[in-house]
């Protein structure tokens, strides 16, 4: 087995327009700007875009916005200094918007990767987030309904991988990469140092069983 | 009346956190409690993005792209830090595992309502981030805010009129000028700050105010 790429266009290839794509990161950390560039050239749009900020800035998920092809976006935090590309998306009524708090978009996805119907949360509970869902009250909690989030495709950035897929991370870079991985039909990472021999079990964070592709790219941004 | 600044309501917030706890602390004005922890506490910072034992700014220079806190600052690990997956974060969060999170906030009720997540504006896009998890998972939610908006309306109401976070989490709330708690018949006076007197601010809250 060997899922190591040559290159950044051969991961993003299978992506295709209307493709909902997971996209790692938080703030500046653990974004693949090297995937994401690569997705831009290769041309796919019509995207849905789940991923934990709209973007900053004129890069990473920004950029994707910029270029027109985004169709919705998934997120907890759109508004962030320097979101000018989002918002100028949204006021213009270009891409639609599904604000999920947190920490329900996280296992939303991993509800979706680790074949759960759902869950009960009581995150948003008697708030606007739960209008039109399912409601339980548990001994005197209540609790909302939240169901899976899965997509055709993960991009994410790690620090080291091996040939097998499996995948370690540098500080605040893990977030949303390993669900992401988990909660992807199809999973494709950049990888800060990607080696022909293994990562040592012990210091495997995302076991390669999910991801599929991953190809090197030293750049940090 | 001499309000409190943002750093000395900041300093009166972490002269109320126990040594030893586990704190999150919201983005913004939140963050400027870990800078007044009085000598020999020991308090464990927990960010949303993937570490708890969240440590200064780093110094210029040494800063790590992939090393931030849930506002997007560069920080540093502390000795004992950890790093973990956001399923892991929130799972310390909504599990009740953190003792304390400070958050800011548009608005308070009188029943421990907290809106601090959208406003009435449908042109500007809600972003609500970790805050409805924190709030439901958190036991003691402390509330820094300035006890009036900009337009100088009350923010410490009867009923919030914008979205709520959460209902009825409200532990505590440090204004500029006062310390409330929020009980079963509402808020309760703890201190005015230095000068302030109490008829000057019930009269910029828009709720009953117990002594």
């Amino acid at each position: 087995m060997d899922k190591r790429l040559d290159s950044l266009a051969a991961a993003v290839a299978p992506i295709k327009d209307g493709s909902s794509v997971m996209i790692g990161g938080f703030g500046s950390a653990g974004i693949p700007f090297g995937l994401i560039d690569a997705l831009i050239a290769q041309g796919a749009r019509d995207l849905t875009i789940i991923t934990n900020n709209a973007g900053a800035g004129e890069t990473g998920v920004a950029r994707l916005l910029k270029e027109n092809r985004v169709a919705k976006v998934v997120c907890s935090y759109p508004r962030s200094p320097g979101s000018i590309w989002f918002e100028r998306r949204f006021e213009a009524g270009q891409v639609a918007l599904e604000v999920v708090p947190q920490g329900t978009l996280a296992e939303r996805i991993r509800a979706a990767g680790a074949g759960l119907g759902g869950f009960l949360t009581p995150t948003g509970y008697g708030t606007l987030l739960a209008e039109g869902k399912e409601t339980r009250v548990i001994d005197g909690v209540g609790y909302v309904m939240e169901a899976p989030l899965p997509a055709d495709f993960a991009i994410l950035r790690a620090e080291r991988g091996d040939r097998w897929g499996n995948l370690s991370f540098h500080a605040t870079a893990r977030n949303f990469n390993p669900v992401m991985a988990m909660g992807s039909k199809h999973a494709t990472a950049e990888v800060r140092h990607l080696s022909a021999g293994p990562l040592d079990p012990e210091d495997v964070v995302t076991p390669g069983i999910f991801v599929q592709s991953l190809v090197e790219y030293a750049v940090r941004p | 009346m001499t309000p409190r600044t943002d750093a000395q309501i900041a300093a009166r917030i972490a002269a109320d956190i126990p040594d030893g706890s586990y704190v999150n602390l919201g983005i913004g004005k939140p963050t400027h409690v870990a800078s007044h922890v009085p000598e020999g506490r020991e308090v464990i910072y927990h960010s949303e993005n993937g570490i708890i034992g969240t440590g200064p700014t780093p110094p210029e220079g040494e800063e790590d792209v992939e090393l931030i806190d849930a506002s997007k600052r560069y920080v540093t690990a502390n000795p004992g830090a950890a790093f973990f997956e956001h399923c892991d974060s929130f799972a310390m969060m909504r599990g009740g595992h953190i003792d304390i999170a400070v958050l800011g906030a548009y608005q308070v009720a009188e029943n421990g309502d907290l809106a601090n997540w959208a406003t009435l504006d449908e042109t500007f896009p809600p972003a609500v981030g970790g805050a409805m998890d924190l709030v439901v998972g958190v036991p003691t939610i402390l509330v820094m805010m300035k006890h009036t908006d900009r337009a100088g309306a009350p923010k410490l109401l009867e009923r919030c009129t914008y979205p709520l976070t959460g209902l009825g989490v409200v532990s505590r709330v440090y204004t500029d000028l006062a310390v409330l708690d929020v009980m079963a018949d509402g808020f309760r006076l703890v201190e005015l700050s230095p000068g302030c007197d109490l008829d000057g601010v019930r009269a910029v809250t828009a709720a009953r105010i117990h002594t």
